[in-house]
């Protein structure tokens, strides 16, 4: 059985466009008036494009079983190096408090958590495609909760807010995926919800009444409704003493996310920085390496969290459109690959991954328009980082390799 | 799991639809933030990248009447600094002070700048060396923050020939930044601080221009602009003065180093001012920019008083010089005639009461009428005179003569004359009706007692004479004469008065060795008695005298008497009526 090279050209295609921006809007962050170190990582970053699409090309020259049976020992290798980050962990960016990279001495050598993102889809994709009926009640899903729990802790103990939150994304769409009812979504999520509401006893009440209403229509088991009720009482009264909890930054971050002028020096200012650059490139944009904003460091890290203000300041408008448009053409596509997958596991595959990725891009972006907190979560294939576009483009090698195996491929019509 | 392909398609549509959405959205809001609010949001980035730096304007040019520049600008150095808080102000001054020879005092000072205006470039030195400039040329990247201008600076050609009127410049002063005439005044400005360049401060000191430079998000200039063309500093307009800077050196000249004292020249005409000196002088050049400590205490403690400006601060006991006022008030108040003589004819002097007043010519002048009296400046006559006229009128006399007022001058140091506002005055001074006599109308006929004038006021007083009453107002700045009528006189008495203040200068004058061959001069000489020390001599007195064009009032401190003012003036006058220096030799009389 002979395989081509490229077993999907529009996946290819799109995310190499999408790479290639990437690789230039790192270039032009590095474009600032008063050189910084920031003016050379573009070099590394087509090293690490090129190292990631090395990687793509093998995946894509295995098969799904071999990843199928490797999925396990990859997943344990990952929490055991994302647990190692507790020990030996150390921050950067605009979360230096944080512990997320592991590090030798003072050399950062990556973030393990970059990788247990694709090792999480894996093993997610592993436990629920060995089941036979999509989940009908709660104490179903008590094992795909595991295999996404513990990385969650951990990287709640880092802390690491942003890829905390993509990792419930993901969970939440590969649940969606293998066919969980909707209600049931919304039951598993009601308690974090609860949290969220609880500073608003107005709004928590509201919410409490709405999932009453949920819990006597869709009527789950009598002790996983009674349980989930108590829960969520529980999380909007000990919600406000989780907030003390928080570490000030982490308060400072939801606070400016809520209004940004509160704290126009810290916080506040990169999301009125970055908005000022976007909105200032119109819609034609300042011109690539023009943008006044990031050429005078007023955008904070314009070649990690914030690159997407650099497109939107010296591209404009258009150039936002191109590559959001990229994106969307991107995740339609890997969409129409789980839905075209042979097999249950390589559906979930490609599915988790694109959510992980529509995650990644729906709060980076929208943070850069304070339309999200302020998490430091990168955007695929634009964000300076090696550990991202590696496990990006391993992604990318898995989904060819899915693509290929999978229905009305070149592949399977092949076979 | 159900995937049955049937739920699986279901499941993408919704899946593709949520993206869609998301996407929507997100392009949405893009559109929103940089189509629909761009405007907005230019203006912030703009706001956030420039930064101005204003510009001072060159001050105006200040010309004497034939064009000669008096003031002029050169270009000199600033080194300001911008600073984002007073600490990190102070850390970059104390890094700073090495290079620039800062002391604690240049420290302190530039914080209160920067306190004062801390979105404007603190200026550190405002006249930095050539040698500092190019030190820190050579080390801009280590003080990106450093701004180095060119600036105007003031500068006097002739220095201190000019210091008397023309005052200087500085930078403005806390207590000048908190009244409300500087209100649109920024600490770091160069102010006029004295002089013309005080008075014409409004009209001399320019519009400040601004460039605005690109800064980074730390403040520091990324790179300079041209100013933007609507905000270039616009230079002031010149000022032309009535100045003659030919007669004020030719003045300076005569006065030397040695002698001290004040010249006024005014062309009674017009008033205009044509040379003013107060000697000794300083010089104002050194004061641009910063006194420096050394040679302001200097000064100040010079026992010459270079800082107090003889011709307009300085107040003298006119003298003699004042029977000029005394004799038109008598001849206006008609107590007096031209041919008549006084009851007492001069042996020396006059008992009144109880007190024998003298005369300067301790031989005796005998029997004068008004015109001999002001040729011979006889005391005994003026004593008298003044009996006839009375306390009372003779003060209201004065006072219509506008000598108890400031000449007004365009100057803003000149001081106020000293005449009694009123018999009262005595009453209050000396605590009662009964406690003086009628003593003090002998002195004040003389121009002693309660009488003290500005060399400026007598060169108006005699201006006004010269004028046939009509007292122009003394100005330097080129401006509409103003006059004011303040006396009145028939012809005949005009003539007659006139003639006396001729003879002064004729053989037989008190200033009879002061005439010019080919001019005819008309004065008074004057002798102000000094408690302190030698007495003061004036003169002051005008040329031609039957069509007068100049006006001269010289004070000579510790001149024993008016015949070296005399002198003085003459020569100012032969200089300025192109009059050969061939003087009459004659001795006093």
């Amino acid at each position: 059985m002979s395989r081509p090279i490229v077993s999907d050209v529009r996946l290819l295609v799109t995310a190499g466009l999408l790479s290639l921006f990437g690789v230039a809007m790192v270039y032009s962050a590095g474009q600032t008036d008063t050189p910084t170190a920031v003016a050379s990582v573009y070099k590394s970053q087509i090293a690490w494009l090129l190292i990631g699409m090395g990687f793509a090309y093998a995946v894509g020259r295995s098969s799904v079983r071999f990843i199928e049976w490797i999925t396990t020992p990859l997943y344990l290798f990952s929490i055991f190096l994302l647990g190692l980050t507790l020990v030996i962990g150390q921050g950067a960016g605009t979360a230096a408090g944080t512990k997320s990279w592991l590090a030798i001495g003072s050399h950062r050598v990556g973030q393990p958590s970059e990788i247990a993102k694709v090792t999480v889809v894996l093993m997610l994709a592993k436990v629920l495609s060995g089941r036979r009926e999509s989940a009908k009640s709660l104490l179903d899903l008590w094992k795909p909760a595991l295999v996404v729990g513990i990385p969650w802790v951990i990287i709640m103990l880092q802390p690491d807010l942003g890829t905390g939150i993509v990792f419930i994304g993901i969970f939440f769409a590969m649940l969606y995926w293998s066919g969980v009812p909707w209600p049931l979504l919304i039951l598993i999520a009601s308690p974090a919800i609860s949290l969220i509401l609880s500073f608003s006893v107005g709004l928590w009440g509201a919410w409490f009444f709405i999932l009453l209403a949920l819990v006597l229509w869709y009527r789950p088991y009598l002790i996983e409704g009674i349980v989930l009720m108590v829960l969520n009482v529980a999380t909007g009264v000990v919600a406000p003493m989780m907030w003390e909890k928080l570490a000030p930054y982490q308060q400072n971050r939801l606070k400016v996310f809520i209004d940004p002028s509160a704290d126009p020096r810290a916080s506040g200012y990169h999301v009125i920085q970055s908005k000022v650059a976007i909105g200032s490139g119109g819609l034609l944009g300042k011109g690539f390496t023009e943008g006044s904003q990031k050429r005078l460091a007023f955008l904070p890290e314009q070649h990690t969290d914030f690159i997407f203000s650099v497109v939107g300041e010296e591209l404009g408008f258009i150039g936002v459109t191109i590559a959001l448009a990229l994106f969307l053409w991107l995740f339609l596509r890997i969409t129409q690959i789980a839905e075209r997958a042979n097999d249950s596991f390589s559906s979930l595959v490609a599915f988790g991954l694109m959510s992980g990725w529509f995650v990644h891009v729906l709060v980076n972006v929208g943070m850069t328009l304070n339309l999200m907190p302020i998490t430091g979560i990168p955007l695929p294939f634009f964000s300076y980082g090696g550990s991202f576009m590696l496990a990006s483009w391993l992604a990318v090698g898995i989904l060819m390799r899915i693509s290929g195996e999978g229905r009305g491929s070149a592949l399977s019509l092949r076979r | 799991m159900s995937f049955h392909p049937n739920d699986v398609a279901r499941r993408a549509r919704m899946s593709s639809m949520t993206l869609v959405l998301g996407f929507v959205f997100l392009i949405g809001a893009f559109f929103r933030t940089q189509v629909v609010q761009h405007r907005q949001y230019v203006m912030q980035s703009e706001e956030n990248r420039l930064r101005p730096i204003p510009l001072p304007a060159p001050r105006g040019i200040i010309y004497d009447r034939h064009g000669e520049v008096i003031a002029e600008n050169l270009p000199a150095y600033s080194v300001s600094i911008t600073a984002p808080s007073v600490d990190s102000l102070r850390t970059a001054l104390t890094q700073l002070a090495p290079t620039l020879q800062l002391t604690q005092n240049d420290i302190n000072q530039a914080i209160r700048r920067f306190r004062r205006a801390p979105t404007r470039p603190t200026v550190i030195l405002p006249d930095a060396s050539i040698d500092i400039v190019s030190v820190l040329e050579e080390h801009r990247l280590d003080y990106p923050r450093l701004i180095i201008m060119s600036v105007p600076k003031r500068y006097y050609p002739d220095g201190p020939m000019v210091a008397s009127f023309v005052g200087y410049t500085g930078e403005i002063s806390e207590a000048e930044l908190n009244d409300p005439k500087y209100v649109n005044y920024k600490p770091g400005q160069q102010i006029g601080k004295g002089g013309l360049e005080k008075q014409y401060e409004s009209i001399l000191h320019g519009k400040e221009g601004v460039r605005f430079d690109e800064v980074d998000a730390r403040g520091r200039p990324v790179r300079g602009q041209g100013p933007r063309p609507d905000l270039t500093p616009v230079g002031a307009p010149p000022l032309y003065t009535n100045i003659d800077l030919d007669l004020q050196k030719f003045t300076v000249g005569i006065f030397g180093d040695s002698l001290q004292g004040g010249a006024v020249a005014i062309d009674p005409s017009t008033g205009e001012i044509l040379a003013l000196y107060s000697a000794p002088s300083w010089d104002p050049n050194k004061f641009t920019g910063g006194i420096p400590v050394e040679y302001y205490k200097q000064l100040l403690e010079a026992k010459r008083r270079p800082l107090v400006n003889k011709a307009i601060q300085g107040t003298y006991p006119p003298g003699s010089t004042w029977k000029l006022a005394t004799s038109i008030v008598g001849l206006q108040n008609g107590v007096v005639t031209l041919k008549e003589h006084m009851p007492v004819s001069c042996s020396g002097g006059y008992q009144y009461g109880n007190r024998y007043f003298r005369c300067w010519e301790k031989k005796g002048h005998g029997s004068l009428d008004l015109e001999g009296a002001i040729k011979h400046s006889c005391d005994v006559y003026f004593y008298q005179l003044g009996l006839k006229i009375g306390l009372s009128n003779f003060i209201a006399g004065g006072i219509r003569l506008t000598m108890r007022d400031k000449s007004g001058i365009d100057l803003p140091e000149e001081n106020q004359a000293r005449w009694p506002y009123a018999v009262d005055y005595y009453n209050k001074k000396f605590g009662g009706p009964r406690n003086w006599s009628n003593a003090e109308t002998l002195n004040l006929a003389i121009g002693q007692g309660a009488n003290s004038q500005t060399v400026v006021n007598m060169a108006k007083l005699y201006s006004a004479f010269a004028a046939k009453g009509q007292a122009p107002r003394p100005e330097i700045a080129h401006l509409v004469p103003q006059r004011k009528q303040v006396f009145q006189l028939t012809p005949e008495h005009y003539a007659g008065v006139l003639e006396g203040l001729k003879a002064v200068l004729e053989a037989g004058g008190t200033a009879g060795a002061s005439a010019i061959q080919g001019l005819t001069l008309a004065g008074k000489t004057g002798t102000a008695q000094n408690t302190g020390g030698e007495d003061h001599g004036w003169f002051v007195g005008f040329a031609p005298a039957d069509n007068p064009k100049i006006v001269v009032a010289v004070l000579l401190e510790f001149g024993l008497h008016g015949s070296r003012a005399a002198h003085i003036a003459s020569d100012m006058i032969g200089h300025y009526l192109k009059v050969g220096p061939i003087k009459a030799t004659m001795d006093e009389g």
